[in-house]
């Protein structure tokens, strides 16, 4: 009785020392890819496949494909949605919440470091000078991204339609995007349901 | 109160974006902008920041409002709130996953998503071309100034290289160098 019962206390032990472990390993995984990602989003997929899949095992290659559908279809950024599913997947709750808190804090570190120079910096002429041609390359990087979510958007009378209207009311009329996102969102919806209805008729 | 102000601002940032990276900029104009927190021009500045430095662009984006208006306590209440909105679904999300993905309520929302963000970023790249072309406000003067002229070219220039897949830090100190060359030759 008394031998079974330590047995079972060292067994829980194990277990625990063993969630200890993975859930070190997830934090210090995801710090790694929050550290090394530049641009965030998609860019860190690769990185999680390399980290998770290939080096520890946790996930397997077709879970990428559901992570990347998965931060499509929630709200938030992809970066905090996949690390919260990977450390779902490896550890529950607790998993989530490590996986979030590695990823997260290289660039709050970086940024609440820099924002203390960088109004500083902003001063001097030559950094005006050098932002003044930056900006203009950032509009080549917004024109990109708005050209690869273009091809990839469903194509058809009703999204040009949406796509137009959410933009002639945010660019002209001035309504409030998230009251756009949302109207949008019910009128996908409504379609969906009265195709599916055409559909089983 | 500011802290509660911050937390709840990029709470609804978080919770109206969908798809990564620039999705959220029209959350993020509308928002931070309204507030006061930043200006056009620093916005898209500090887009070349976050660009430049490793990590989401809400993380950086959120720390760095939350850090200018309230320190420390700002910084972790406004991250504290753009995280909260994603980790919570996907924690609801991530036990029926395959259930979730196939309904028809999620994909008939998506289907209007998506084509809404590409007109939500349309019209906050027309923002933001606004920022870079007419700071002053448009009129044909502006138009025609030699600064607004070099940055056309520059965007150009950027555009062409961005589309070949040129890396974006790349495009960022690329701009920079002709900023800065152009700075000096114009008050030369």
């Amino acid at each position: 009785m008394e031998q079974g019962k330590t047995g079972k206390e060292a067994l829980t032990g194990m277990k625990q020392e063993k969630k200890r472990t993975k859930l070190l390993q997830l934090f210090l995984t995801f710090l790694k890819i929050g550290a090394f990602t530049f641009g965030g989003g998609y860019a860190m997929i690769p990185l999680i496949q390399k980290e998770a899949v290939e080096r520890r095992g946790w996930i397997q290659d077709k879970d990428i494909l559901d992570i990347v559908a998965i931060a499509e279809s929630t709200p938030g950024p992809i970066a905090i949605n996949s690390a919260t599913f990977v450390g779902y997947k490896v550890c529950g709750t607790a998993g989530s919440f490590f996986a979030t808190l590695g990823v997260v804090l290289p660039s709050f570190c970086i940024i609440y470091a820099i924002s203390f120079v960088l109004r500083q910096f902003e001063g001097l002429q030559v950094v005006k000078y050098a932002f003044s041609g930056i900006r203009a390359g950032v509009l080549a990087l917004i024109i990109k991204a708005l050209v690869s979510m273009y091809r990839q958007c469903p194509k058809g009378v009703l999204p040009y339609i949406l796509m137009g209207a959410a933009f002639a009311a945010v660019a002209f009329l001035k309504v409030n995007v998230m009251l756009v996102i949302a109207v949008c969102a019910v009128i996908g919806l409504i379609s969906t349901i009265a195709a599916k209805r055409r559909g089983a008729q | 109160m500011i802290l509660l102000e911050l937390f709840w601002t990029f709470f609804k940032i978080g919770a109206f974006t969908f798809g990564g990276g620039y999705a959220m900029l029209p959350m993020i104009q509308s928002e931070v902008m309204a507030h006061g927190w930043m200006t056009s021009t620093e916005l898209v500045n500090f887009i070349a920041v976050s660009e430049s430095t490793p990590g989401p662009f809400a993380v950086n984006v959120s720390t760095y409002v939350g850090t200018e208006t309230a320190g420390l306590a700002g910084a972790l209440a406004a991250t504290l709130g753009v995280i909260l909105p994603s980790f919570i679904v996907i924690l609801i999300v991530a036990k029926g996953f395959e259930k979730f993905q196939n309904s028809t309520a999620v994909k008939g929302c998506m289907s209007g998503l998506r084509p809404a963000v590409v007109g939500l970023i349309g019209a906050a790249a027309v923002s933001v071309g606004q920022t870079v072309f007419f700071p002053a406000g448009v009129s044909l003067s502006a138009l025609l100034s030699v600064s607004c002229l070099i940055s056309v070219a520059i965007f150009v220039l950027m555009i062409i290289l961005a589309l070949k897949k040129v890396h974006p830090i790349l495009i960022i100190l690329l701009s920079a160098a002709i900023g800065i060359a152009a700075g000096y030759l114009q008050a030369a």
